[in-house]
């Protein structure tokens, strides 16, 4: 399903990351960096609530604005019954929808912001994600004190919070349109290997998107997916090529972005709904804006998947979102 | 495309392990701490007049001492990162599976974070160990004789 819209803008986003985020390749593009995961706060899960709030105020600031200028918080996390998200919005008083959707959060709520921006129910709308990698692998694995060897195409749960503000008025950057993928399962079973996992749905996302428009892949300046990783990545290329004879060209992960990975040890790449905001919203954005790409197609790609299902055998299904962003 | 053709082409963009460096590896470290227990042993034994009995107690007491410190201090499991299994299977493994377990629960509280929580992991190892101590303790009675 594709939905095309003429008067969503984006007009500022903000970042905030974790001390490996800090440590990349694309950290001075970040507007804020901690150095631990507690953010000065009591707990994990605290220190995201902390950096959610972080990231609103500071786009607030750079666009000028009151909360009450805000008519829409749209946010979700990583974390169970999407705490974090909830408790920054009882913080921030501004009217919530907490969405789930894995690590395609960050396009998934910009979907939901853009058709309520489109209908002009509201004016403006800040979408927000938000990943803790110690809150989230305690959850999703171990302890996080606890070491276990893990395989190469394992990924790294990216730290942060990034914020979008979208609105009616008129920007250089307009949200063009937005395809809502569908849950895909190939039969994976393996936790260590989410960017195989996850290939499939962006493999249908990213060809239902042109079809529907009835575009050609060189359209896109770049195609970014969200956190397939360096493995997923390939496997991508393979999967879109044999399923829909489609060649990625101008392609990059943006699980590959956001750390060096002959240096930083995250194994295969950046994971969350963080790895595709942080990296697009301020790396790929600033890009934008200096000439360098006039249109870009971001597929998010989540796995939806808990440790209970996994307990029961069940195998990894998988959502990615796409949305079309172009430069004015 | 069927999941197992998908499963071929996973398997294409998937690194191999080399299962032999990682057993080798494995088999060197966990050889290097039953080394050191050893040495312990005789430490104990020899220069603090410990019977042997008693000085294996101590041996296991400060190999886990050691290990739970290392872990509370931050860094065992990057060791693990690098030496593996070596130093999972043998006792170090165990206690650190427990500090670990007990650092990350103490926030939520005395009774229902660390109490509930402390053999999150070592849990299985617990009840499972002490299954199989029944039947070997069986098969020996019936075999050898009480």
């Amino acid at each position: 399903m594709t939905i095309k819209y003429d008067n969503v803008y984006v007009e500022g986003t903000s970042t905030v990351a974790g001390i490996m985020e800090s440590e990349g390749p694309i950290s001075k593009y970040f507007d804020k960096t901690y150095d631990d995961y507690y953010m000065g706060e009591k707990s994990f899960e605290q220190g995201e609530i902390k950096m959610i709030c972080d990231s609103v105020n500071i786009l607030l600031k750079k666009c000028n604005l009151a909360k009450e200028d805000i008519d829409l918080f749209i946010s979700g996390d990583l974390i169970n019954q999407i705490t974090p998200s909830s408790y920054a919005a009882n913080k921030l008083q501004i009217n919530y929808l907490g969405v789930y959707g894995a690590c395609s959060t960050s396009v998934l709520s910009i979907a939901v912001a853009s058709s309520f921006l489109q209908n002009k129910n509201i004016n403006r709308c800040i979408c927000n994600v938000s990943a803790n990698n110690s809150a989230a692998e305690r959850q999703y694995r171990n302890p996080t004190e606890y070491g276990t060897p893990k395989p190469d195409t394992s990924t790294f749960t990216a730290t942060g919070s990034a914020s979008i503000l979208l609105s009616n008025n008129k920007s250089n950057l307009k949200i063009e349109s937005v395809t809502i993928g569908k849950v895909m399962d190939y039969g994976v079973k393996d936790v260590y290997n989410m960017g195989a996992a996850m290939a499939p749905s962006a493999s249908y996302t990213i060809n239902k998107h042109l079809k529907d428009l009835k575009r050609s892949i060189d359209y896109y300046d770049l195609v970014l997916t969200g956190d397939l990783g360096k493995y997923g990545k390939e496997i991508l290329k393979d999967l879109l090529y044999e399923e829909h004879k489609i060649k990625l060209k101008n392609y990059e992960d943006c699980g590959c972005l956001l750390y060096d990975l002959n240096k930083q040890d995250v194994k295969a790449g950046a994971s969350g709904p963080t790895s595709s905001a942080l990296v697009t919203y301020s790396y790929i954005f600033d890009e934008m804006k200096k000439g360098k790409y006039k249109r870009i197609l971001l597929v998010a790609t989540g796995a939806l998947m808990s440790p209970v299902m996994m307990n029961q055998k069940l195998t990894i299904p998988s959502i990615s979102h796409a949305v079309s962003v172009e430069v004015l | 495309m069927t999941n197992k053709e998908y499963s071929n082409l996973v398997k294409k963009h998937t690194p191999k392990v080399n299962h032999i460096k990682s057993m080798s590896l494995a088999f060197f470290v966990g050889g290097f701490i039953g080394l050191a227990g050893q040495f312990l042993i005789d430490f104990y034994v020899k220069i603090l007049n410990v019977s042997i009995s008693n000085a294996s107690t101590y041996m296991i007491v400060t190999l886990i001492f050691i290990s739970s410190l290392f872990t509370a201090l931050g860094f065992f499991d990057k060791i693990i990162e690098k030496v593996r299994c070596g130093i999972i299977i043998p006792i170090t493994g165990f206690a650190h599976a427990m500090t670990s377990a007990a650092l990350e629960y103490r926030k939520e509280g005395f009774v229902l974070g660390l109490g509930s929580n402390i053999f999150k992991l070592t849990g299985s190892v617990i009840l499972y160990g002490v299954i199989s101590a029944y039947i070997f303790g069986l098969i020996r009675l019936f075999v050898i004789g009480a």
